[in-house]
């Protein structure tokens, strides 16, 4: 499939259907993946990121899930591939590692067998040497002993362990994309590290595309070459990791850097916050979502709905007000700066 | 494992202790003098009289119960009033109807309601999962002895496919053996698999909810892998504490079902025992059914271990 980028979502929409009525969870959400890239995906709880993985890899349940626009992997759009064609892409083309590793794993299964099983599922091989794969697999996210680490059963080792398991478990089969879903969100920090780096590690050594999932900045800058920032189901702002911390063009995404802690910064003063709380989703603002909490909104911004522009450098920003916004600020820095 | 096996063994220990105090004092909770009521109304003072030293109903109560308890340890249940053969004895030639019984009735509950449930829980808030889940709330409240006499009618009296009622031994024959189990069989099997399904169901709910279900399938296993394999052994464990319940309602509990399809099985024994006041007996049966069950539930205990690792003993 050379020619076609590796992994490109168009205007996506995932809608949910309940007795309530139906929700969008995702709502035109677009963008692209290439092999031995890793594109951030931001926004607080409930923005929709996990959802827009879930739906590249299919996993909601179809009945009540109706999902619109194209998800094109490798040229193919894998919404209108039968279920049977999409059992041979989820976890051999596309793999994904989830939050927290001690639940996602079977408590009833040792990690050989569960390493081993997609082994055995995709790459038609039997039991003897899906297991002495596994056991490669798990030398090579750094797990010691793996020999015996195999006949383990999850609640045996430790919650950096289990995430390597995971690891191990979604590049057996050296798929081309990794969706990791807040992959270290339940570790410890000096464990995220070693974490961020074995993913790093095995996206050069396989030339994978890898989509990270993560509220937390500090991940982003520390492994993501592009970043897309989400808010109630949309993407507001996309562009290179260093264009995003160099200079934020949503207030979305400047109230998001203001609000990390730093350890140079003046104490005395109160860590910034974005006022209000995220909006339910069966209550979406009808102009700019984030209007309600932006403290540059104006009447056009409750109204109008903004499209994502983008700018000359490759920046995609949902703004009205961007540009004015910009001046300002850099107004406002020369002023700080001169008193 | 052994020592495991060795202190649970030892904990039944202060549990059949209670049993066997309780059983033993039934006689006495009984208003007036009890060799009087065994022998009804009838009877002269002298009998009465003969009956009480006979019993040893005239020591002083310690006494009598240190003898008693003296000799169940020993396995001698005392001697039945009316059977002329130790309780014992009674006990054991009544088990093997009752334990054919409880296992057809066990297998076919398993059969009906393991498919059922799973079926219900995946289809959850379907039109089917509902209709399932009526038809187990109505198994459930059905009295057993309806569903009885019902199976009695359709498949014994019109149809005429299957006896009525009667027993004959394993040593019969396999078939000549089963054909008097079956409609009892499915009587008490369709009731008990109406608690087994709702468990069912809602232990699988609560296992497909679960995120290593999701992992399996973003592994790209079959609905049926991911639902047999990985959710099912999950959501057996629940599952395995009501198979041991029900089990031992089966073995203990099917007095009424025994009754109307006359089976000579320990409900039988019981039922007989106590309408004519046969108290070594009722004693001797209340107590092995204490031990049955202590027993049963130490084998579901160690069942546990073999479905599910984290109470796995002993794993170094």
């Amino acid at each position: 499939m050379e020619g076609y980028p590796l992994l490109e979502v168009k205007e996506l929409r995932t809608r949910f259907s309940s007795e309530k009525g139906t929700i969008t969870a995702v709502d035109g959400v677009t963008f692209k993946v290439d092999y031995g890239e890793t594109l951030g995906v931001v926004g607080e709880s409930g923005c929709g990121k996990s959802v827009t993985a879930e739906s590249i890899m299919r996993l909601l349940n179809e009945k009540s899930t109706r999902y619109d626009g194209e998800i094109n992997f490798k040229g193919v759009n894998l919404l209108s591939l039968p279920e049977k064609k999409m059992l041979d892409i989820r976890g051999n083309e596309i793999s994904m590692i989830f939050q927290d590793a001690m639940t996602s794993l079977n408590p009833v299964f040792t990690i050989g067998d569960q390493i081993a099983e997609s082994i055995i599922v995709h790459q038609n091989l039997g039991k003897k040497e899906a297991m002495e794969k596994a056991v490669e697999m798990l030398r090579l996210t750094g797990i010691p002993s793996p020999e015996k680490r195999v006949h383990e059963y999850p609640h045996e080792i430790s919650g950096g362990m289990r995430q390597r398991v995971m690891i191990a478990m979604a590049l057996s089969c050296q798929p081309s994309l990794l969706i990791a879903d807040e992959p270290t969100t339940a570790l410890d920090v000096t464990i995220q590290a070693q974490i961020l780096e074995v993913i790093n590690d095995l996206k050069e050594e396989l030339n994978m595309g890898v989509i990270m999932i993560t509220h937390d900045l500090g991940v982003v800058a520390e492994v993501c070459t592009r970043v897309a920032v989400m808010y109630l189901g949309q993407v507001i702002e996309e562009s290179d990791v260093d264009a995003l911390f160099a200079s934020p063009r949503h207030p979305y995404t400047r109230g998001l850097l203001k609000s990390i802690p730093t350890i140079t910064g003046d104490r005395s003063q109160k860590l910034h916050t974005i006022q209000g709380v995220v909006p339910a989703l069966d209550n979406v603002p009808k102009g700019c979502r984030f209007a309600p909490r932006c403290p540059y909104a104006t009447d056009k911004c409750m109204t109008e709905f903004p499209l994502l522009e983008t700018l000359e450098n490759g920046q995609k920003i949902r703004c009205w007000h961007h540009q004015e916004i910009m001046e300002r600020e850099a107004a406002s820095d020369v002023i700080t700066a001169a008193t | 494992m052994k020592a495991y096996i060795l202190k649970r063994l030892l904990s039944m220990i202060p549990v059949l202790l209670i049993v066997a105090i309780f059983v033993f004092f039934l006689i006495h909770m009984i208003p007036g003098d009890p060799a009087a009521v065994m022998l009804g109304p009838e009877a002269t003072p002298e009998e009465v009289e003969s009956l009480k030293e006979e019993l040893g109903l005239n020591l002083p109560i310690y006494q009598q119960f240190f003898e008693w308890s003296l000799h169940a340890l020993q396995g001698d249940l005392g001697n039945s009033l009316y059977m002329n053969q130790p309780v014992l004895d009674a006990f054991t030639s009544h088990l093997g109807p009752t334990l054919s019984l409880a296992l057809l009735a066990q297998g076919v509950s398993i059969f009906l309601a393991i498919p059922i449930g799973v079926l219900a829980a995946r289809k959850r808030g379907t039109g089917i999962d509902r209709t399932f889940m009526i038809i187990a709330m109505l198994g459930m409240s059905i009295p057993s002895f309806l569903l009885a006499l019902l199976l009695m009618l359709v498949f014994g009296v019109q149809l005429n496919w299957l006896p009525v009622a009667g027993y004959t031994s394993l040593s019969e024959g396999l078939w000549e053996h089963l054909k008097y189990l079956i409609l009892p069989a499915i009587s008490l099997g369709t009731i008990q698999a109406a608690v087994i399904a709702r468990m069912t169901r809602s232990s699988m709910i609560d296992i497909l909810s679960m995120n290593f279900i999701k992992t399996a399938k973003a592994k790209g296993l079959k609905q049926k892998v991911v639902i047999y394999k990985h959710a099912f052994r999950n959501a057996l464990i629940p599952i395995l504490t009501i198979l041991g319940e029900t089990f031992g309602a089966l073995i203990t509990g099917a007095v009424v079902t025994e009754t109307v399809f006359n089976l000579p099985g320990i409900g039988q024994l019981v039922i007989n025992a106590i309408t004519r006041r046969d108290y070594a007996v009722i004693q001797g049966t209340i107590l092995l059914i204490a031990v049955t069950y202590l027993f049963l539930n130490l084998i579901i205990d160690l069942l546990y271990g073999l479905v599910d690792p984290r109470v796995r003993l002993n794993r170094k």
